[in-house]
């Protein structure tokens, strides 16, 4: 195998890479305010009382966990456009990723709402809060606290994941990685580069991230324990 | 246009029987590598330690999808060609070693420490230390998350329909492109997809549950 | 009427198993009450009764002239009327206690945030922790927790205030710092109702004992009653208590 490395040959194509990885961020910084979003209301929605609101809640998760991402995206990008709705790429890219992100959001904060013992909810009852305070003072604020690092890996393999809108054409880093290739015929080098592009920009959601909690949950900035 | 018919639903089942063909060499492959990975995380020596987490690191950021490409495209320009499904089942080995090593890393490492030490003081080696005394206990805790990241598996092997790999995906996709019914066509491969995943999740969630409650009583 | 809290025929079932049998009582203003009785009896459920963290299915309760037995009842109206003192504390684990302290004046009663922080430092003056004000819970002992979790209580100017088992998860050695400042509270006039095992602060502190068994008022009196009890009942938990 007498193969030579060049990845002189991508040197003029950086702008290209650099513009990709700016979309997939932003892509990625969308989806993930509306993905928590989505996911507080459905795990919230999960604990209802009211059966038929909870059924539909967890519908919504158990479709979205058990199905590839893919199929997701085919299903609604292609699906709307036969009926008529011709969505941008892009915005079809980023609903898909909030439809996908926001059900295992859901279960992640679910999960962390179910570790609230009733005792807090009683006391703050007790204290005169209504329903709605309670939920965000006592119950929602400490349970994202507690699962923030759950949510920070999903949303940095949301990040990864978005790769996947390349099927639909969405001008993010991998599509752009696939017009490059297809120019150039360097597919080798143009993956491995745009591979360490990923693991920055993993690196980078995930520093983005920690500074967050530092400004969000003072405890753990004072403290440095898990709540 | 034509219209649905049985020979579309067969060409689906068919994409199916592929897509667990693919999973289970993927997860076969990926559960020797990723023992491999536990060891090497696991190891005294703190270099191997280290490189090891790189590894895990590396793999864990980077997209799946451009993982097979490096494989399928990037090997075919070296010159070494793979066929669609061996490229899709490597490059789900590489991912899997990762995952599959660090979820199995934290079951070994949730084995009491003082376990291997009473091990190793009935001169035990390494290896019997690790067969003998410590997998035994950690392969209870390990087969939930285990379930979990073969349906996790199971998902991504949509992926393979990518570079051309006729499984599920690949065949509905084929199957839209001449109905054009996005709705009915990715609609009923997700149910496929829904029927082999839902019972394996289930499953995983139903034996976590077992072991949480088997671990709040006291011994 | 001068009763702050009065129970009427109370009765209360979880499922099959009947708790409250038809409990009936009257609370004066500024009266210290202490509630006793074997686990069972339906001494903390008859309190939880009395701010409504536990529904009723028969008879009548009022509290500060608010019906708690009415399902129409402003619930936020009553528990800013009536402070509640949990056994396990229940302190926000991610608020400093200054957070705890200020959430509900806040919150509920709309107090600009530098006035409700006087209120905590007020509080805790009153609980002697004032040089714990920006502390979290887990920096606190078990006692300093339940202290802060009195002063949370107090800086709602509650009109009557209830103490569910408060020093039982403390070891002995903490309990009395906590007796200490219901001590005080009882002095300063404020009414309360404490379920509670120390028999030594019953006898001491309360001006009257309420002696609960199988769901029912089985005793009540002075303090002085422990010394003299009436019902075989009553000697039977007192002879097990020492």
């Amino acid at each position: 195998m007498h193969y030579r490395f060049d990845f002189a040959a991508l040197e003029e194509y950086w702008p290209d890479f650099l513009s990709g990885a700016l979309t997939t961020l932003q892509m990625t910084a969308v989806a993930t305010v509306l993905g928590l979003v989505i996911g507080i209301l459905c795990a919230i929605g999960r604990r209802s009382p009211r059966a038929w609101l909870s059924g539909l809640c967890g519908a919504y998760v158990e479709a979205v966990r058990n199905t590839p991402y893919l199929i997701q995206i085919f299903f609604i990008f292609f699906g709307l456009s036969s009926i008529g709705v011709r969505l941008p790429v892009l915005a079809a890219a980023i609903l898909t990723l909030v439809i996908n992100v926001g059900a295992y959001t859901g279960e992640i904060v679910r999960a962390g709402m179910d570790t609230i013992p009733a005792g807090q909810v009683e006391a703050a009852e007790s204290l005169g809060l209504s329903r709605a305070q309670i939920y965000w003072d006592i119950i929602l604020r400490p349970a994202l606290e507690r699962v923030y690092p759950a949510l920070t890996s999903q949303f940095v393999l949301m990040m990864l994941a978005s790769s996947i809108t390349s099927q639909i054409s969405a001008e993010e880093l991998t599509a752009v990685a696939n017009n490059i290739t297809s120019i150039t015929f360097r597919s080798f080098e143009t993956y491995i580069v745009v591979a360490f592009l990923y693991l920055a920009l993993a690196v980078l959601l995930k520093l983005a991230f920690w500074g967050l909690a530092q400004a969000l949950f003072p405890r753990r900035r004072r403290l440095g324990t898990p709540l | 246009m034509g219209s649905f018919t049985l020979n579309h639903v067969l060409y689906l089942l068919q994409g199916a029987a592929w897509t667990v063909v693919l999973t289970a060499l993927a997860f076969l492959l990926g559960g020797v590598a990723g023992f491999g990975v536990m060891v090497l995380r696991t190891s005294r020596s703190r270099i191997v330690r280290r490189a090891s987490l790189l590894w895990v690191q590396a793999i864990q950021g980077t997209p799946l999808l451009i993982l097979l490409f490096v494989v399928y495209f990037g090997l075919g320009v070296v010159g070494i060609e793979l066929p669609p499904l061996l490229a899709a089942a490597v490059s789900l080995m590489v991912y899997s070693s990762a995952f599959l090593g660090e979820i199995w890393r934290g079951c070994v490492e949730a084995v009491p420490r003082t376990q291997t030490e009473a091990a190793e003081c009935l001169a035990l080696s390494r290896w019997q230390v690790l067969f003998d005394v410590v997998l035994p206990q950690a392969a209870r805790i390990a087969v939930p998350p285990t379930v979990g990241f073969f349906v996790q598996v199971l998902k991504n092997t949509s992926l393979a329909s990518v570079v051309g790999f006729v499984e599920l995906t690949r065949a509905s996709q084929v199957i839209n492109n001449s109905l054009f019914q996005p709705f009915l066509v990715f609609g009923l491969a997700g149910c496929l997809y829904f029927a082999l995943c839902y019972p394996l999740s289930r499953w995983s969630r139903r034996l976590e549950r077992k072991l949480n409650v088997g671990r709040r009583q006291p011994a | 009427m001068s009763a702050v809290v009065s129970l009427r025929d109370v009765h209360k079932r979880f499922g099959q198993v009947e708790v409250l049998r038809g409990v009936t009582l009257d609370i004066a203003a500024g009266e210290v009450v202490a509630v006793i009785g074997r686990s069972g009896s339906g001494k903390s459920t008859a309190l939880r009764c009395i701010n409504r963290l536990e529904v009723i299915q028969s008879g009548t309760i009022e509290v500060c002239g608010h019906a708690v037995h009415d399902p129409a009842l402003d619930l936020r109206v009553l528990r800013q009327d009536v402070g509640m003192v949990f056994q396990s504390y229940n302190l926000f684990p991610h608020l400093t206690v200054a957070e705890n302290i200020t959430l509900a004046p806040r919150r509920v009663k709309r107090t600009p945030r530098a006035e409700a922080r006087s209120l905590a430092e007020e509080a805790l003056a009153r609980v002697g922790l004032s040089d714990k004000i920006d502390a979290y819970p887990e920096q606190l002992s078990g006692g300093q927790q339940q202290r802060v979790a009195i002063a949370r209580s107090l800086a709602m100017h509650p009109k009557v205030m209830l103490f569910d088992e408060v020093t039982s998860a403390l070891d002995p050695h903490l309990t009395g710092e906590v007796l200490k400042v219901m001590e005080g509270l009882a002095r300063g006039g404020m009414t309360m109702i404490v379920v509670t095992h120390e028999m030594g602060f019953a006898r001491r502190v309360a001006d009257r004992v309420i002696f609960m068994h199988t769901g029912l008022v089985w005793e009540t009196g002075p303090g002085q009653m422990l010394a003299a009890p009436q019902t075989p009942e009553l000697k039977d938990f007192l002879a097990a208590d020492l």
